[in-house]
């Protein structure tokens, strides 16, 4: 067998494994249909879970292709210009798996037009289903017409260039949007502050990035296509940097939070910290961040290629569960009535869950396939 | 002045005479619904000190608005419940007075805020404020995103994590039934004060503890049963202007 038969075969077994994590999630949404959002582990306390937890953080992912796109289009760095593509067709996935998310979490789904049909725009809610799906449109469109022109040969279009532009300040403002949802409810004293969108960003620019070069390394290995040394240590550096900035912004909140000693905002924090199984999760991320910090700082590891790509994947999950457990649901916790209510999710909204996922990375696998073909092709 | 002017000052002023008239505030309407600007309820904390084990003003509601009861924490539905004083003013906590008062149970309903955080949120207008200030629901234009359950600070909302009629005890026909799927909470019985009649809390609460005022018809302790009583209403530090009145 030619290592283009084997690569064929790889490839027909990964898409019938997203095929089948498709069918399952579909089929327990379909149960989830019938018998209301109970089959899940929210409830009256804690009201959103893992699918907005989904949603916030690949959100993130999507809003962190601008970390390729800036330093391309604006400051004309070239060693991007082979992913700059692949950034983009991450962003479109991402959005695509972010609006199933909240989808899936509608307990009315099919009402959803309401949302186009009762336009409410002191809603954040509204405003982050104009962002992101404009993102996604402003992405498919980028993307599409620059794989065209290099499959022509031909520069890309002119005017291309104000779509390309839009999209920089607006890849900001789907983050900014999701963080407002959350940072502007007196209700919820753990999401209320200013810091949370900077965080949102900060958070995202260093899981998105981390995303993208674990993919590059899965391309390189699978199709041949090498994204560059160069761009490759670029990625590993802004996710370093933004890593680090996230690090400073959770222990600038810590101190707000635990200075000033309003019990409001200590409660949050000290269930988040201190009470299990909240705590175990959040720890674990903690410990994932700070090593990861220091390994892609420390001068003797950081050119490791096993070490960034380690230190992605622990990023990845490190930010994941921040974004999850560490801040969807314990803000829910104590209740306005000073509850503790648990939650953890059930299997079949986890596999509700792992079926975005897959129907994501099918698209993915599609656009990526579509895309190394044209760059392979002309070299 | 212009005729409508007219009506309605005269409308205030008869009710302000209502009131002045009254010697206690409990158990009564003290307005006719047509003239009033802004609904309220009064509860008298006093009253359920003295009565722990009442639940009266719950069980109405769960008659007369068709509440399901699921028997399971994590899918409950509730309109009007009680809850430990001390978990419904814990950001006000009084560690050194009155002893008992932390663990007496108060009924808890939506505060029909003055500036509800659930309506600037919901992005479909399925929740709004009436000019009389009760929040109301509309269950047919909810899409059930429960962004508003998120927003309100005080738990007041409910969502039908599953279908809610096969667990409804028995049904009422003159109130609708909802479906899984939708938001819902306290109307403060608007149908009931269209029809001149008090909410099915206040009219249960055989000690009269409970009572539903128009605050735009003058101040609150202008009511001579509370006149020299302490007022207090949940987490007023919010600036959401809740409209339901604890009197200690």
């Amino acid at each position: 067998m030619d290592k283009t038969q084997q690569e064929g075969r790889s490839l027909w077994v990964w898409l019938c494994l997203l095929l089948i994590l498709i069918l399952s999630g579909f089929s327990c949404y379909l149960i989830q249909l019938r018998e209301g959002l109970s089959i899940t582990g929210m409830g009256r306390d804690v009201s959103w879970g893992l699918y907005i937890a989904n949603f916030t953080f690949l959100v993130g992912v999507a809003a962190s292709a601008v970390m390729v796109v800036l330093p391309y289009y604006i400051h004309n760095y070239k060693a991007f210009g082979k992913i700059t593509v692949l950034g983009e067709f991450l962003a479109v996935s991402a959005v695509l798996m972010a609006i199933l998310f909240v989808f899936v979490d509608l307990g009315e789904p099919s009402r959803v037009l309401n949302i186009i049909l009762h336009p409410s725009p002191r809603s954040l809610l509204f405003w982050d289903v104009f962002v992101l799906s404009g993102y996604l449109i402003l992405n498919l469109l980028v993307a599409w017409q620059t794989l065209k022109a290099e499959e022509h040969s031909e520069p890309t279009p002119k005017w291309l260039k104000p779509f390309v532009l839009i999209s920089i300040p607006w890849a900001v403002s789907i983050h900014t949007v999701t963080a407002f949802i959350y940072s502007g409810l007196g209700a919820r004293p753990f999401w209320l502050t200013a810091l949370l969108a900077p965080r949102f960003l900060a958070s995202a620019f260093a899981s998105g990035p981390a995303m993208l070069l674990l993919l590059c390394m899965i391309i390189k290995r699978t199709t041949g296509f090498d994204a560059g040394r160069q761009a490759i240590e670029k990625l590993v550096q802004i996710m370093t940097y933004a890593l680090i900035i996230n690090i400073f912004f959770f222990l600038v909140e810590l101190f707000t939070v635990f200075y000033s000693a309003i019990p409001e905002h200590t409660e949050h924090f000290r269930i988040m910290l201190k009470e299990p199984p909240y705590a175990v999760y959040i720890w674990f991320s903690l410990i994932l961040s700070w090593l990861s910090a220091f390994f892609l700082l420390y001068s003797g590891t950081r050119k490791n290629e096993w070490v960034f790509m380690g230190a992605s994947i622990a990023i990845i999950i490190s930010i994941w569960i921040e974004k999850g457990v560490g801040f969807v649901v314990t803000g829910f916790i104590p209740s306005p009535l000073n509850e503790l209510p648990s939650y953890s999710p059930t299997i079949p909204e986890i596999l509700i869950s792992i079926g975005i996922y897959a129907l994501g990375f099918l698209f993915l696998t599609i656009f990526y396939r579509f895309s190394i073909k044209i760059k392979i092709k002309k070299g | 002045m212009d005729r409508r002017k007219f009506i309605k000052i005269t409308g205030i002023t008869l009710a302000g005479v209502t009131l002045g008239m009254g010697d206690s505030l409990f158990g009564k309407v003290y307005a006719s619904p047509q003239n009033v600007k802004r609904w309220a309820m009064v509860i008298d904390i006093g009253v359920c000190l003295k009565n722990p084990e009442c639940r009266d003003c719950v069980d109405a509601c769960v008659l007369t608005h068709n509440i399901p009861d699921f028997n399971n924490r994590k899918d409950e539905v509730k309109w009007i419940w009680k809850a430990r004083y001390g978990d419904v003013f814990h950001d006000s906590a009084l560690e050194l007075t009155k002893e008992r008062l932390p663990s007496i149970p108060i009924p808890v309903l939506c505060n029909h805020c003055e500036n509800p955080p659930c309506v600037k949120v919901c992005p479909t207008k399925a929740t709004w404020k009436r000019e009389d200030g009760i929040v109301m629901m509309d269950y047919h234009r909810c899409i059930g995103c429960r962004y508003c359950m998120a927003a309100c600070p005080y738990g007041a909302r409910s969502f039908n994590w599953r279908e809610p009629r096969p667990y409804i005890k028995k049904i009422n026909p003159d109130y609708p039934t909802r479906t899984k799927g939708v938001v819902e909470k306290c109307s403060l019985c608007e149908e009931r004060i269209a029809l001149n009649k008090l909410p099915a809390c206040v009219e249960a609460c055989k000690h009269k503890g409970m009572a539903l005022v128009d605050t735009s018809a003058g101040r609150l302790d202008s009511y001579p049963s509370i006149k020299d009583r302490h007022i207090i209403a949940r987490k007023t530090h919010l600036g959401t202007k809740p409209r339901v009145y604890y009197v200690l």
